[in-house]
């Protein structure tokens, strides 16, 4: 009976998709409806979902603003909370990621990527081909950089609360670009490294959580990395944050033989001022 | 038999509300253009699957327990600190309340179900430790200048005496509450007299007239058949036992009842999503409180089970009420 329910609600979302898309560009009628259809009732079960995508849980502006205010709390008192950091990041986006979008559209590769909706995750990634790749490679490094930093590419929360589908995808894309901005910035994942992608990031994307964390992140830097900061790392992240071709709108996966220069030379990136060297996660 | 005719309208009246419930919730889920989930559901109703509310949804009866306990599976370690949060503190009144009105003497036994962190058991053992405390100072107060004979009698009694040790059994469908609890419980420092069972309130594993008095907080509305429950309450109970049960009710003043509406669904799935990380578990406990039956419906239930002198108490004006019944 389950089957049944699914089966008619995806062909009624494939056909309601296009509507969809006529609904946002005319305003025509139906996303009450399809709030009324999809009520706020719970899903365990990844096969089958309520909502406009995966995991998408319908808020209200009232509920939308009182988690943007507990999420920054909370991510303020543990920084640790990667998924309030992402609540954030997620309420209070909305009109960055539309920018991101448009960004996206205008450029060719861009508007494959939304087309498409590749996802970088341990399950589509050729880990085995990308170690074969030769060194200073993007592949290789990004390799490279997951190794050094322990840390893995599905660690990245699914986005929730944004009430549209393709920008809850661009926040999904820009979640998952993260690391690879890391790995084209040269950065490590220790705090002072975060720092300068986050600056970097909120030079790019205008998201306010970015510009939360790039203004608050630097509270937890010891006094010679903060010198560090303000002297080479945060003007350069800055200025290549803005000059720099947007990088959500790459298709890295088509790219892993590119050497790292020469994408950066493409993104219009300078190479780092400092070399940092992955230390030991969470020291400052 | 004019009794067996009440029971009979009652249940008839209980059933006919009960279907009118599953309908509503069915037509304010559909919209104009939709009919894939109406068809469907008549397919269902064809095919005689028995199905049942998990929150505002509706699904297979020998789902539902596993949906109940996955939520709690999931909120077991934040569910303290998420109490506290979502009622500001006022739980813990209610759960006084509750002792106050239980009032229990030294030397009974409790089976609290559904108690998994163990709130309920631990203010019963501090409840009778003092009344126990207040029975010996009495005792002591009254005999300042005994005689004798007095003396002599109460050397021999004092062994006999020590003999009324109450018990309290805390007993839940969910291992991970029930680690939660006793956790806890070693952490206060209260352990003695404490069991800690993993059981169903549908199918309780215990034999017939064991304990003295049956409590249940805040869990009965998460059980699949809540005359199941209460059936399996009466067998347990000792005669002259007594039934309590603390749960979300239907607030009766209309101000109050919009407030509390808009408190439960804009801010405590948020809270939830914020403290514990778990939007979706919140939204159900929002949504379980409305499909439970309100105070008279629920006393109806008590009493075809087979309770008497059933009445209940409205706590913060209908947000929580009491309910208790004797088995006689």
């Amino acid at each position: 009976m389950r089957s049944t329910i699914r089966k008619v609600t995806t062909m009624w979302l494939t056909v309601g998709k296009p509507l969809q898309r006529l609904n946002q560009r005319y305003g025509l009628t139906c996303t009450v409806c399809v709030r009324q259809l999809h009520s706020s009732a719970t899903q365990f079960t990844d096969s089958s979902y309520d909502g406009l995508y995966p995991g998408h849980i319908h808020t209200t502006p009232v509920q939308k603003a009182l988690l943007a205010v507990g999420s920054g709390v909370a991510a303020l008192q543990n920084p640790y909370r990667h998924d309030m950091v992402a609540v954030l990041g997620e309420t209070t986006g909305h009109f960055a990621l539309i920018n991101l979008r448009d960004r996206m559209r205008n450029d060719p590769e861009g508007y494959a990527i939304l087309t498409e909706r590749p996802r970088i995750r341990l399950s589509t990634l050729d880990l085995n081909n990308m170690a074969t790749l030769p060194d200073g490679s993007f592949g290789r490094e990004y390799l490279r950089f997951l190794e050094d930093n322990h840390v893995t590419p599905d660690s990245r929360a699914d986005v929730k609360f944004v009430d549209n589908e393709e920008l809850a995808y661009v926040m999904q894309r820009y979640r998952e670009v993260h690391d690879l901005l890391h790995t084209l910035l040269g950065m490590p994942t220790n705090m002072l490294g975060e720092v300068a992608v986050k600056w970097f990031e909120a030079a790019q994307t205008g998201l306010p959580m970015c510009t939360l964390g790039a203004v608050l992140g630097p509270l937890r830097l010891n006094a010679r990395r903060l010198q560090s900061l303000f002297t080479s790392l945060g003007p350069w992240a800055l200025k290549n944050g803005q000059q720099s071709r947007c990088v959500l709108s790459i298709f890295y996966e088509r790219r892993w033989e590119q050497s790292v220069e020469d994408l950066r030379q493409e993104l219009n990136i300078e190479p780092p001022p400092v070399t940092l060297s992955a230390t030991k996660k969470g020291s400052t | 038999m004019a009794a067996s005719m009440r029971l009979l309208v009652r249940r008839a009246i209980r059933l006919s509300h009960r279907n009118i419930g599953v309908s509503s919730a069915g037509v304010s889920g559909r919209s104009d253009c939709c009919l894939g989930p109406s068809t469907c559901r008549c397919f269902s109703d064809a095919a005689g699957d028995r199905s049942t509310h998990f929150g505002f949804e509706t699904v297979p009866e020998t789902e539902k327990a596993k949906r109940v306990y996955k939520v709690f599976e999931n909120v077991a370690q934040k569910y303290d600190i998420m109490n506290d949060a979502m009622s500001l503190g006022i739980h813990r009144l209610w759960k006084d309340m509750l002792l106050h009105v239980m009032h229990p003497q030294p030397g009974v036994r409790l089976l609290d179900v559904a108690g998994g962190t163990g709130d309920i058991a631990f203010r019963f053992m501090e409840y009778v430790r003092s009344q126990q405390e207040r029975q010996q100072r009495r005792a002591a107060r009254s005999m300042q200048t005994p005689s004798w004979e007095d003396i002599s009698t109460n050397y021999t009694n004092e062994d006999v005496e020590e003999s009324k040790e109450s018990r309290a059994v805390v007993c839940d469908i969910n291992k991970e509450m029930l680690k939660v609890g006793k956790e806890k419980a070693d952490s206060m420092g209260i352990s003695a007299g404490l069991s800690w069972v993993v059981g169903d309130a549908e199918e309780l594993p215990f034999d017939d007239d064991q304990f003295d008095i049956y409590t249940i907080a805040f869990g009965i509305r998460n059980v699949t058949h809540i005359d199941q429950a209460l059936q399996e309450a009466l067998r347990v109970l000792k005669p002259g036992g007594r039934f309590m049960c603390l749960e979300f009710s239907k607030v009766t003043n209309p101000v109050l009842a919009r407030l509390y509406d808009a408190y439960s669904f804009q801010m405590i799935p948020v809270l939830g999503e914020v403290i514990a990380g778990d939007w979706k578990s919140y939204q159900y406990l929002v949504e379980s409180i409305r499909k439970f039956p309100d105070q008279e419906e629920f006393k109806g239930m008590i009493e075809d089970a087979g309770f008497y002198c059933v009445q209940y108490y409205n706590l913060t004006g209908g947000v929580v009420a009491l309910h208790s019944g004797f088995k006689l």
